[in-house]
């Protein structure tokens, strides 16, 4: 059963500079137990999806339209206080961007993640949510102890893994984590995507990863969206991602990555994404795009099913 | 400790082998003394750089690696002369043209054409003469172009301030010559933008071409790409060799991932709590890691394979980086080292070469 389902999903930001469609028409499905990997460039309005489905935009953003619907209910059409009691940080929460940042450097973890626990779940006593807390920390693997420390006292690592505790602390159904391994170095980046494998498989949530670098993606999705300039250009199972990507921008992606072995291949993206005020006509990737055609430039593709859960949004695989 | 490289440094300086160099660097930061610190007349120090040594000749890109908090941005600055070392040397080969101004202010040479930096950037005129020569591209290309100051102001100043062109025009000539170089095409596009009105890349070329500006040898890279979107950061690492070939330069890059270090670097140096564990060509180290540190650093990076989801990533190192305060003893590694000895507590192990420039120190390698 799909436990969210993204329709046509359109978050725009108001500025004085015109419209920014940062989210344009996103369609998605998330299964029970099912990681998904949002991948795409700075700017591609990657984490405004996330924020839009804890319904988090901020100004002057607002979801102009599409639904989202949770366990088959449309949160958009729920009142605010009735979906942060029900729905936020109990059924989905988020770990954010910067997460080593998003702690209040004045007071103690422990006290944070009570009040986080406090503000949604009203059942529970203080007592309660301060063992609650310990128990959320061993389960990111530190020790109870550190509920009295500061923020400071503790290092990059650390910080990340009380951030995660935090968004786990109402077993949410669904994790969103907001490019969660940005600021770390490799061997605690490493350590982290193992931990939110562990936690995966123990809680068995589902999971949305947001983030610039496939090669993390590969580390725990099951699926994978490949988000350009608003809108999803190609989905499909991990597997047909990584082996088998069709869009001429998932190729790029993926060949711009690295690596560790094999051939020395310095390959990028040229170009830049483009500017969300005033995307381009027709395929929105066509001005980068080595493919190009003349139908490019004029008309948006639209998003086809190539094999069996593998859908991609590019003219070249359009049979007319 | 290091005493094989050193030897190696200072014979290959009497061949003329290198560009710049560091023997025995060190910079300790100062931590401020509380009133405990002062009963019992305590100094505690951050010791960021704890006696490294290196040598890197021209036209290389010699790599730095490792976490944050090991002392590679340190030891980059303090190469070049942005932070006073504590102690150790820098032994440096400038330019014929800065030798001849060397001459005039009646300095002397360290040896042959090589001139001791730590002593010069002592020396206010030579400190300047060798700032043009000397130039580093920052890790972050959205703090280090000043938002107030045009793509212009930001290029023209460091000509002002060194009294290169004569006039506006020759300046303005110079500029362009340096937007081209980084393929800010055309440059007149670019000259009044402002820092906000480029993106991530377009600034870390602005700031490439305003170390390039005065025409350097040596450049120290500072993790010139981790700031980047992974889908444009080859087109700054081609730029930058591209740069290289052409105006002749020599790279000290520093880097904590050992993937982007393979695609454009020589030889890799990796660096834990201030001092360098492991050295040796790109290659070697990559393909064949031997001090425990280095093994983890290739084991932790990701791959595109979406195989690895099925598995935990096997990860032989427990924990973090200690403070660089208190630093461990012996082996600095030992508390995370998964292959402990009772000699590894104790006494620190020398820097040994294990087979043609290939350096380590580890115990797990000295014969005895």
């Amino acid at each position: 059963m799909e436990l969210l389902e993204v329709k046509d999903l359109r978050t725009y930001y108001f500025t004085s500079k015109g419209v920014v469609k940062a989210v344009d028409g996103i369609s998605l499905k998330v299964r029970k137990g099912e990681s998904l990997g949002l991948a795409g460039e700075s700017g591609c309005g990657k984490s405004t999806f996330g924020y839009s489905i804890l319904r988090l935009v901020p100004p002057p953003g607002r979801i102009v339209g599409g639904e989202i619907y949770f366990e088959g209910t449309n949160i958009l059409k729920l009142d605010e206080e009735t979906f942060r009691r029900n729905y936020r940080w109990k059924k989905v929460s988020m770990v954010f961007q910067g997460a080593m940042n998003a702690l209040n450097p004045v007071r103690r973890i422990g006290d944070q993640i009570v009040e986080a626990i406090l503000a949604h779940d009203e059942s529970i006593t203080e007592k309660e949510a301060y063992e609650r807390a310990g128990e959320l920390l061993e389960l990111v693997g530190i020790e109870k102890v550190r509920l009295r420390s500061y923020p400071h006292e503790l290092s990059g690592g650390m910080k990340q893994r009380v951030v995660i505790a935090m968004a786990l602390a109402l077993n949410p159904d669904l994790l969103i984590a907001d490019e969660p391994t940005t600021a770390l170095d490799v061997v605690v980046q490493a350590q982290i995507m193992n931990l939110l494998k562990e936690l995966k498989n123990k809680l068995g949530m589902s999971l949305i990863l947001i983030t610039h670098d496939l090669s993390i993606i590969a580390e725990i999705a099951d699926k994978v969206a490949v988000m350009y300039a608003g809108k999803i250009v190609e989905w499909g199972t991990s597997e047909q991602i990584f082996l088998n990507p069709i869009h001429p921008y998932t190729r790029g992606l993926i060949s711009s990555i690295p690596r560790l072995r094999g051939k020395k291949n310095l390959y990028w993206i040229p170009g830049q994404p483009p500017d969300l005020v005033n995307p381009p006509r027709g395929c929105r990737f066509h001005p980068r795009c080595p493919y190009a055609m003349e139908i490019c430039k004029k008309e948006e593709p639209s998003m086809i099913e190539v094999e069996p859960e593998h859908y991609v949004s590019c003219w070249l695989y359009i049979k007319r | 400790m290091s005493k094989v490289i050193e030897d190696k440094i200072i014979s290959g300086i009497e061949r003329n082998e290198f560009l710049i160099s560091a023997i025995n660097l060190r910079k300790y930061f100062p931590l401020r003394r509380t009133i405990t610190d002062l009963i019992l007349r305590r100094r505690l120090y951050v010791r960021a750089v704890d006696g490294v040594s290196f040598a890197i000749r021209e036209g290389e890109i010699f790599c730095l690696v490792g976490e944050s908090g090991c002392g590679k941005t340190t030891t980059g600055k303090t190469l070049i002369g942005l932070l006073p070392p504590t102690s150790g040397q820098i032994i440096y080969r400038p330019k014929d043209e800065t030798v001849k101004y060397f001459n005039e202010l009646g300095i002397t040479p360290f040896k042959g054409k090589y001139y001791l930096l730590n002593e010069l950037f002592k020396h206010k005129r030579a400190n300047k003469l060798l700032r043009r020569e000397l130039q580093i591209i920052f890790q972050d290309p959205y703090a280090s172009l000043d938002p107030r100051n045009s793509i212009y102001t930001a290029l023209e100043e460091p000509l002002i301030v060194h009294k290169i062109g004569e006039s506006r025009d020759e300046r303005l000539e110079l500029i362009y010559r340096a937007l081209e170089d980084v393929k800010l095409i055309p440059p007149e596009d670019f000259l009044g933008r402002y820092p906000h009105m480029l993106s991530g890349g377009q600034r870390q070329r602005v700031c490439i071409a305003r170390a390039l500006i005065l025409n350097p040898k040596f450049i120290v890279a500072d993790e010139p790409v981790s700031m980047l979107d992974v889908s444009i950061r080859a087109e700054i690492l081609k730029l930058m060799l591209e740069l290289k070939e052409k105006r002749n330069l020599t790279y000290l890059f520093i880097t904590h991932d050992l993937a982007t270090a393979r695609l454009i670097c020589d030889r890799i140096a990796v660096m834990y709590l201030g001092r360098i564990v492991e050295l040796g060509p790109t290659d070697v180290i990559i393909g064949n890691p031997l001090h425990p540190y280095t093994q983890a650093l290739v084991a932790a990076i990701p791959e595109p394979d979406p195989s690895n989801r099925l598995r935990l990533r096997k990860l032989n190192i427990k924990g973090e980086v200690p403070s660089a305060i208190r630093i461990p003893p012996g082996c600095r590694f030992h508390p995370r080292c998964p292959y402990i000895k009772s000699v590894c507590t104790k006494e620190e192990p020398p820097i040994i070469e294990v087979e043609n420039e290939h350096y380590v120190s580890c115990w797990l390698y000295v014969k005895k």
